[in-house]
């Protein structure tokens, strides 16, 4: 059976996935876009991964418009005039939002959505905002459906965020992905205490440091997708990864990966993104004729490329020889040090590296620590992630993220499965977030364990709509898919329950 | 140097006091309820080592004193050692000085709103923790009590002022019905409720609710409500048999008491002006 027959006669799929799928193999049939024997050799061997962005690039892989400027001047192409009250404004949005292209084909950032819409909120009354937008949020959940669709809010408490977390958690749904960006002067504790509780029933919002982002982007950041931190009015170029545990296999000892196997690799990951990034900037039509280019809600110079990683903890565990992960990386100080030393060292070279059409980084790519795709298995742990199942405590979890969450400014996290009891205690995970973000953590997401809306390794997708596609059911959402994945192969769901040891004293 | 036996210490409780806290559980308890869920924090291991055969993984021995040795490193949590003490002990236990408690403590501070000791009964720890929390506080972190109220904090205020509250269980009021269950007078208990009100540092009030003991748990309910009104929280437990001992599970009940049951108290003690009264 030929591919392009099995995507049309998968029961699974929707016409829209379907749709996807073919254009993707559509793609594939091209080989304009050449790269090294070595290349190839390295990715067969499974130590890099394209995250099967797909041979042709004709779009950066995540696009982060500026809405504001949509907002200000309306849009010629798509004849929409700057809006003029709530209705318009979201009415704007969700036209728009349908004409940004990414690697999923929808939008993986939908702008600052408390900042854009409050003066439009503050103009109505709040029952009638709220239905407006219950009915924004629906659109969105119906239209735009991929878990990868990222809204943001905050720093500041604003009613139009109060609004979002009450229908977010209303209405259960597992589109969009929510970040509230936390700073500890701008975001009261009562507004984070509301974006705790929401999260605890939703998983959703995430906390990033917005300290932490601002100093490495400016104010003008957006959260994406799962956790990319990227510029607004510009995006990422390409995301591929290190599979760091397969780089490793061929090194004699740390000191030998160090100095021959993690350069020669990152070297090939360079020249992937180097060659990719020219031809999406001089050979695809995307940066010259796209309206989004030409209208300037994005501008070239503000794209980087994504520099993934993943599988730190399996590396360090294979290379000093330890085979039970309860005993390595996270847990076993020697671990845990030989993966700064790997990270000092991709960062060192990766920095050194003068890349193409980065104008805004000084002509850098900038590190990512990737979450992880369905067919990783147990082999390589997302990004810097300590393996699930080999846990330790939360405090001493927290302890290891805060080393290596540094390293990474177009993202990295970690995930925190709560205990029923918490959902009656957010004030007891509020001090933990923000105790983690003053000592260096950058994203902290978490969800309470009997959700059905759960985060799998760094997207959302709801429990019941798996079991459809166990049953040969077709899911709306195009990344449940991957959820089955990652829960039948990475056992993604099972992690560590973060309880209290002693039921309440008796 | 001085040291007190620590049976646990966890690092992040949402259960011990409010928002994040450090909790550590001392080894050791003046009262046998029958209702304990960790009866093996009651007394103080005999070196009987009993239980030294019955680690599976070799985690215990006997030191050249002949006292019961234990190695975390090797222990797997398993329980098989509490199961097999006939004394309601247990050989994990760690004495450690103030010096090793703070070092958790600092740990965890970033992330932690203050401290809770508990047990066993942290107040036969008062010497220990009259070093304990002013280093503590010094940190800016707030230290609770968590008592079972036999120590009388009237005669000797020192713990006191150096504490931000204490949670308080009253476990039974109707005398008899105390004895029987605590194998102790409740005398301190209820004297140190009105005291602890009086000088501001009641925390909370914890009463365990038993399955199908009507009259015991209404005469201890409204006694406390009545004490309290919006003083301070009072927490209503439902009893759960796990960890209980056996026997005194045959004899109070093998299964949690219902949500609706424990409900019906906490309305109760709203009813009489605990208006923080809620069921856990």
């Amino acid at each position: 059976m030929s591919d392009a027959l099995k995507i049309i006669q998968d029961p699974t799929l929707t016409y829209r996935q379907e749709l996807v799928a073919l254009a993707h193999l559509g793609e594939s049939t091209d080989d304009t876009l050449r790269y090294s024997d070595a290349y190839y050799e390295a990715k067969k061997k499974g130590a890099l991964c394209d995250l099967n962005e797909g041979v042709m690039p004709f779009r950066p892989r995540y696009i982060c418009p500026d809405y504001e400027l949509l907002f200000k001047k309306g849009c010629a192409f798509l004849e929409l005039d700057p809006p003029k009250d709530l209705l318009e404004a979201v009415n704007v949005l969700e036209i728009f939002y349908c004409h940004v292209p990414s690697i999923t084909t929808y939008p993986v950032y939908l702008g600052d959505l408390d900042k854009l819409l409050e003066p439009f909120v503050l103009r109505e009354d709040r029952a009638y905002a709220k239905k407006v937008l219950r009915l924004f949020l629906r659109n969105i959940d119906k239209v735009q459906t991929d878990s990868f669709v990222h809204a943001d809010i905050g720093p500041e408490d604003t009613v139009t965020g109060r609004l979002l977390l009450e229908l977010t958690e209303e209405m259960q749904l597992a589109v969009p992905n929510i970040t509230l960006r936390y700073d500890p002067e701008r975001t009261s504790d009562d507004f984070a205490l509301a974006c705790v509780k929401c999260m605890l029933k939703t998983a959703k919002p995430s906390f990033a440091n917005h300290r932490m982002f601002a100093k490495e982007w400016g104010e003008d950041y957006a959260i994406a997708s799962c956790y990319n931190g990227l510029k607004i009015a510009g995006g990422g170029y390409t995301l591929p990864r290190l599979r760091l545990y397969e780089c490793s296999l061929d090194a004699k000892d740390p000191d030998d990966f160090i100095a021959r196997e993690l350069p020669r690799h990152i070297d090939l990951q360079l020249e992937y993104m180097d060659k990719r990034v020219k031809f999406i900037v001089e050979e695809s039509s995307f940066f010259k004729t796209n309206f989004l280019v030409t209208e300037g809600f994005v501008k070239q110079e503000n794209f980087t490329g994504m520099f993934g990683v993943v599988g730190l903890a399996e590396c360090c565990n294979h290379l000093l020889g330890i085979t039970d992960n309860k005993k390595g990386f996270g847990m076993n100080e020697q671990a845990t040090k030989l993966g700064l030393r790997i990270m000092d060292a991709i960062e060192k070279r990766v920095s050194e590296h003068v890349a193409p059409y980065c104008d805004a980084f000084d002509h850098r790519y900038r590190l990512h620590a990737q979450v992880g795709i369905d067919t990783d298995g147990m082999d390589d742990s997302p990004g810097t992630r300590i393996p699930i199942g080999a846990e330790p405590t939360m405090l001493e979890q927290l302890e290891v993220n805060e080393q290596f969450h540094p390293y990474f400014p177009t993202g990295t996290g970690d995930i925190f499965k709560f205990e029923e009891t918490y959902i009656k205690t957010p004030e007891a995970v509020l001090p933990i977030i923000k105790g983690s973000l003053a000592r260096g953590l950058r994203y902290f997401s978490g969800y309470l364990e009997n959700n059905d809306v759960v985060r799998v390794t760094g997207y959302l997708v709801k429990k019941s709509e798996i079991e459809k596609l166990r049953q040969k059911k077709q899911s709306l959402n195009q990344v449940t898919v991957f959820g089955m994945g990652a829960q039948d192969g990475g056992h993604a769901l099972d992690r560590r329950v973060q309880h209290h040891e002693e039921s309440a004293r008796q | 140097m001085r040291k007190a036996p620590v049976n646990k210490i966890i690092s992040f409780s949402n259960v011990d006091g409010p928002g994040n806290r450090t909790s550590i559980f001392f080894q050791g308890c003046p009262f046998n309820c029958r209702f304990c869920h960790n009866p093996e924090t009651i007394n103080l291991c005999e070196n009987c080592g009993l239980c030294v055969d019955k680690c599976p993984a070799r985690a215990l021995s006997r030191d050249g004193d002949g006292r019961v040795r234990w190695d975390p490193s090797l222990c797997v949590q398993c329980d098989s050692c509490i199961r097999v003490c006939p004394h309601d002990a247990s050989p994990r236990v760690r004495y450690m000085t103030v010096e090793e408690v703070l070092h958790e403590i600092r740990r965890a501070a970033p992330y932690i709103g203050g401290i809770t000791v508990s047990g066993g009964e942290c107040t036969l720890q008062n010497d220990f923790l009259l070093e304990l929390f002013p280093l503590v506080r010094q940190m800016g972190k707030t230290c609770l009590l968590d008592s079972n109220g036999s120590f009388d904090f009237e005669k000797d205020p020192r713990i006191l002022a150096v504490s931000d509250g204490v949670m308080l269980d009253v476990k039974a009021v109707s005398p008899a019905w105390h004895e029987h269950l605590i194998g102790a007078k409740r005398d301190t208990v209820l004297k140190n409720l009105d005291y602890l009100l009086s000088v501001g540092k009641l925390q909370e009030v914890r009463t365990v609710i038993l399955p199908g003991r009507d009259e015991e748990n209404e005469v201890t309910v409204r006694y406390v409500a009545g004490r309290i009104g919006s003083a301070c929280g009072y927490k209503i437990i439902r009893y759960r048999p796990f960890g209980v001992r056996e026997k005194y599970q045959k004899e109070l009940g093998e299964f949690t008491v219902e949500e609706e049951y424990a409900e019906r108290y906490a309305a109760l003690a709203r009813s009489l002006g605990a208006s923080q009264a809620y069921v856990v």
